[in-house]
């Protein structure tokens, strides 16, 4: 199945994270894709006017594994480490419609041609949701890296934004991705080593605080927010049965009633357009910018733990320096040492505290602008769904 | 065909206070009988004044002398002698046997069309129907395995037949039941569409009993409750059935014999589950030959009605779950809101996401409302008729039956004649003269038969046009409260948005 998207349906859909394509010197967009079978094919379209680059103008095929290495290599590269690297866009996951269709499929002797029909364009509109979303989702990491002040500047970017042959070759072999996986073990360990530390810092106390506490809430109102929009979706193909049955009663009656069925048949119909309109807008304003924002405090959290490692580090090399004084032995090269850990150290803490505070701005503008415009849209729709009842239940009231 | 009478006066033993266990078999020959769909009603002696009722809206002579079969009835006097009678029906000889009485006119279907009909039913709709039925305060009497709910039923009404305007009684589910197997028994067979009594529920029951007193109970009780007062409305909108003297004393006496063999797993119930298996079997084997196309018709449409409104309710059903899990899954983000609220350290966004926390409770409650409201007003509506279509069916059945009887008798009374010619042939005087008197008793009987098909019909396509018009109005007036229901909630859901919008915008 292929799917295209237009310059349009981009902009609705670019909501989560404030407009970032705005400096012109490096522009970057997705303007289609391809998905075959489980790969999704992204088009990477780059203008520039910056001589770094070798064209003005080109574009490159990518899948999301070539994503997933440019993030990895950023976070590895120790001259980032000060800065919070923007998430990696989650994997394309087409589980839930895929399921959805299969059922479809299996049931369908027990329901009407015309419900099937609508059943089975709900389901490709969900589907062509899901596809929409894993476009914007990685297009927007792009653009965050080429907004950044250092990041933009990367070679790795560069190469993944130009380097017009397969990337595969470069990206991680399987020892790589075994040296991932430890990583990430690692990682949890140092969670209970940022909580542990001792913080000199105030700023980075609360920051810390702050951040280990929001992170868990908001990865379970993620949660709580998903299975609210799931609801709305039941409900919105319920909508779609009634609505067939009342159909069918109404065409095997010839009593008053047929007309009454006819009008409520319609009616459900509308309703559901109505409700799956509901439930989409709330995952993309509510459920969307929570995950997100998850995974951006996720980030955050990396970016703590480096510095509590530097902090680490620098505390040992202390250590090493006065055995090194007590024996005196070696000790220019532990003073050395120590001058690099400690310089490591601050400039992980300067810009760590520059990141952060501007994250946050970020983030209290974004949540501001999708609350709004979520509280909006639930007005808009449940006026619309009084129009639909009311002018139904006058219908009724008539015939 | 013994004539199996049962002498009245009724006999008292049935209804004493009988404990659970001890509903054995005390009369096998009366709970027989209180399965009438099961044995073709010969044991009826031709009686008539059948449901005297009738006459006060049809003009048609014949149904003064009615082969209304099953009896009781009638006006005060007797009233109280005959009722009680719990699932087996007394047989008040009052006339002597109509077929000698009754002219035999030549009933035909289509001698009533459809017009006579609507006539008639408008000069019924002139009497004012002036009856509200109210079931109310569920109260558990009792304890333990031996307890049951008592439910007040008020009724209040101007119709002349009752003793008062206002008046309440208690009455507990097995009570409700009874009055249902007396009416199933009275009037099924003869073609009235008698409105289903609400489920038995074992798991339910046994719930409140143990002294559950949890949601789950109490929405039990009210689902319960709902539905009894929907059943009492229901047939008491039947004229027939309002006049019924058993109904009368359902509404109105304060005291009611135990009703002991409703229980489910009485050897009564028993019976009846054994007794319904034959009948369907029975129903398989009938072939009838329509002459009545009206008759094909409506039950094919019948077939219909019942295969899309199980489909209906079905997805109305699962509406309600999915409103229900909406409602649950609110409430969980609502809290979480909350606690991402308490979290969040910039103090504006912190308030905003309290606020939405507090509206997302509200719309919560919103949810469980429509859902209740999805609930009680559609849903158990479709129920109701998924139900009442089942009964209506019956109804059709008892019709093929009445006719296979017709047909059965007309055949024995074809063998006898043959018999008969034979003995003549053979010279045999006395067991002539026997098989003489044989004959004359099966043409009597034959007679009867087919005045009572004739009569079952006839009542059927006044039922069921009487059904279709309750139908339409029943559904055009719930469906217009079920939208309103949803309108409510709509312009709530826009009160709760608009409160929030400026919060959200306070955002800085």
């Amino acid at each position: 199945m292929t799917s295209t998207i237009d310059e349009s349906n981009k902009e609705k859909m670019r909501s989560v994270s404030v407009d970032l394509n705005h400096d012109a010197s490096l522009l970057i967009d997705i303007p289609d894709a391809l998905c075959e079978r489980d790969k999704v094919k992204f088009t990477v379209h780059t203008k520039t006017t910056l001589s770094s680059f070798q064209k003005p103008d080109f574009s490159v095929p990518r899948q999301h594994e070539d994503f997933i290495w440019l993030h990895d290599t950023l976070v590895e590269t120790e001259d980032y480490a000060g800065l919070i690297i923007p998430p990696a866009p989650p994997k394309p996951d087409f589980e839930s419609p895929r399921e959805k269709m299969h059922k479809l499929g299996e049931g369908e002797a027990t329901m009407t041609k015309e419900e099937y029909t609508k059943m089975k364009q709900e389901l490709e509109a969900e589907y062509l949701a899901v596809f929409k979303k894993t476009v914007q989702v990685h297009e927007v990491f792009l653009q965050r890296l080429s907004s950044h002040p250092n990041l933009s500047k990367d070679r790795n970017f560069q190469i993944f934004l130009e380097y017009d042959q397969d990337l595969t070759v470069r990206r991680k072999n399987a020892k790589e991705m075994f040296g991932g996986f430890f990583k990430n073990m690692v990682k949890s360990a140092d969670e209970v080593l940022i909580s542990g530390i001792k913080e000199v810092d105030d700023f980075f106390e609360q920051e810390k605080t702050f951040l280990l506490d929001y992170y868990s809430k908001i990865k379970d109102s993620t949660a709580k927010a998903e299975k609210m929009t799931r609801s709305h979706k039941n409900i919105a193909d319920d909508y779609i049965h009634i609505s067939a049955t009342l159909n069918s009663l109404s065409a095997d009656d010839s009593t008053a009633n047929k007309k009454h069925l006819e009008k409520l048949s319609d009616l459900f119909e509308k309703l559901r357009k109505v409700e799956g309109r509901v439930a989409s807008d709330q995952e993309l304003k509510l459920t969307e910018l929570l995950r997100y924002y998850m995974r951006d405090i996720q980030a955050a959290k990396d970016l703590l733990y480096r510095r509590a490692r530097a902090l680490v580090d620098y505390e040992n090399s202390n250590k090493a320096l006065d055995k090194a004084r007590l024996k005196s032995k070696d000790i220019p090269q532990a003073e050395e040492h120590q001058q690099q850990c400690l310089q490591k150290f601050d400039k992980l803490s300067e810009s760590g505290k520059k990141e952060l505070t501007s994250f946050k701005g970020r983030r209290v503008v974004a949540f501001r602008k999708n609350l709004i415009e979520m509280a909006e849209l639930e007005i808009k729709h449940a006026k619309n769904n009084v129009t639909l009842l009311q002018g139904c239940i006058d219908l009724l009231k008539s015939i | 065909m013994a004539d199996t009478a049962r002498d009245p006066p009724p006999q008292h033993t049935d209804f004493h206070e009988l404990e659970d266990g001890e509903d054995l078999f005390p009369e096998p020959t009366a709970t027989l009988e209180s399965e009438p769909a099961s044995l073709p009603a010969e044991d009826i002696s031709t009686n008539s004044n059948g449901p005297k009722q009738d006459s006060l809206f049809d003009d048609d002579p014949e149904d003064l002398f009615a082969e209304a079969t099953e009896e009781v009835s009638l006006d005060s006097p007797e009233r109280d002698v005959l009722l009680s009678d719990g699932p087996s029906p007394a047989i008040t000889p009052i006339t002597p046997p109509t077929s000698v009485l009754t002219p035999r006119i030549g009933l035909h279907d289509d001698m009533f069309t459809h017009s006579s009909f609507d006539e008639i039913e408008e000069e019924e709709g002139g009497d004012s129907f002036d009856i509200h039925i109210s079931v109310s305060d569920p109260e558990k009497v009792g304890d333990g395995m031996n307890a049951y709910m008592a439910y007040k039923v008020t009724t209040k009404t101007s119709i002349s037949l009752f003793k008062s305007h206002e008046f309440s009684v208690k009455r507990r589910f097995s009570d409700f039941l009874g009055l249902h197997s007396k009416l199933a028994s009275k009037y099924l067979h003869i073609g009235y569409i008698v409105p289903p009594a609400p489920e038995k529920s074992i798991v339910g029951m046994t719930k409140v009993k143990v002294g559950k007193e949890d949601q789950s109970s109490n929405e039990f009780v009210e689902k319960r409750r709902s539905a009894l007062e929907r059943y009492l409305m229901r047939t008491v909108k039947l004229p027939v059935l309002l006049k019924d003297p058993d109904v009368l004393q359902f509404l109105e006496s304060s005291e009611l014999p135990r009703a002991v063999s409703t229980q489910a797993l009485s050897s009564a119930g028993l019976l009846r589950m054994v007794n319904k298996a034959a009948e369907a079997v029975n129903k398989m084997t009938i072939k009838m030959n329509e002459s009545d196309a009206w008759f094909e018709e409506k039950q094919q449409h019948f077939e219909n009605l019942d295969v899309q409104l199980r489909k209906l309710h079905a997805s109305m059903e699962s509406l309600v779950l999915h409103r229900k899990e909406l409602s649950v899954n609110t409430a969980q983000f609502a809290k979480s809101a909350a606690m991402l609220g308490n979290s969040e350290d910039h103090t504006a966004l912190s308030r905003a996401l309290s606020q939405l926390a507090e509206v997302e409770e509200k719309i919560d409650q919103l949810h469980q409302d429509q859902a209740n409201a999805d609930f009680y007003l559609f849903s158990e509506l479709l129920g109701d008729y998924v139900r009442l279509i089942t009964a209506v069916k019956g109804v059709f059945d008892h019709r093929m039956k009445t006719w296979q009887k017709w047909q059965d008798t007309q055949m024995l009374l074809q063998k006898k004649r043959e018999a008969e010619a034979k003995l003549q042939f053979n010279n045999k005087p006395d067991k002539l003269q026997q098989a003489k008197d044989e004959i004359k008793e099966l043409e009597g009987k034959v007679e009867q038969g087919e005045r009572e098909f004739e009569q079952i019909s006839k009542t059927i396509r006044k039922e069921v046009s009487r059904f279709e018009k309750e139908r339409v109005k029943d559904f055009k007036t719930i469906i217009i409260k079920y939208l309103e229901s949803l309108v409510q909630t709509q312009q709530q859901l826009i009160k709760y948005w608009d409160a929030f919008l400026p919060e959200a915008k306070a955002i800085s």
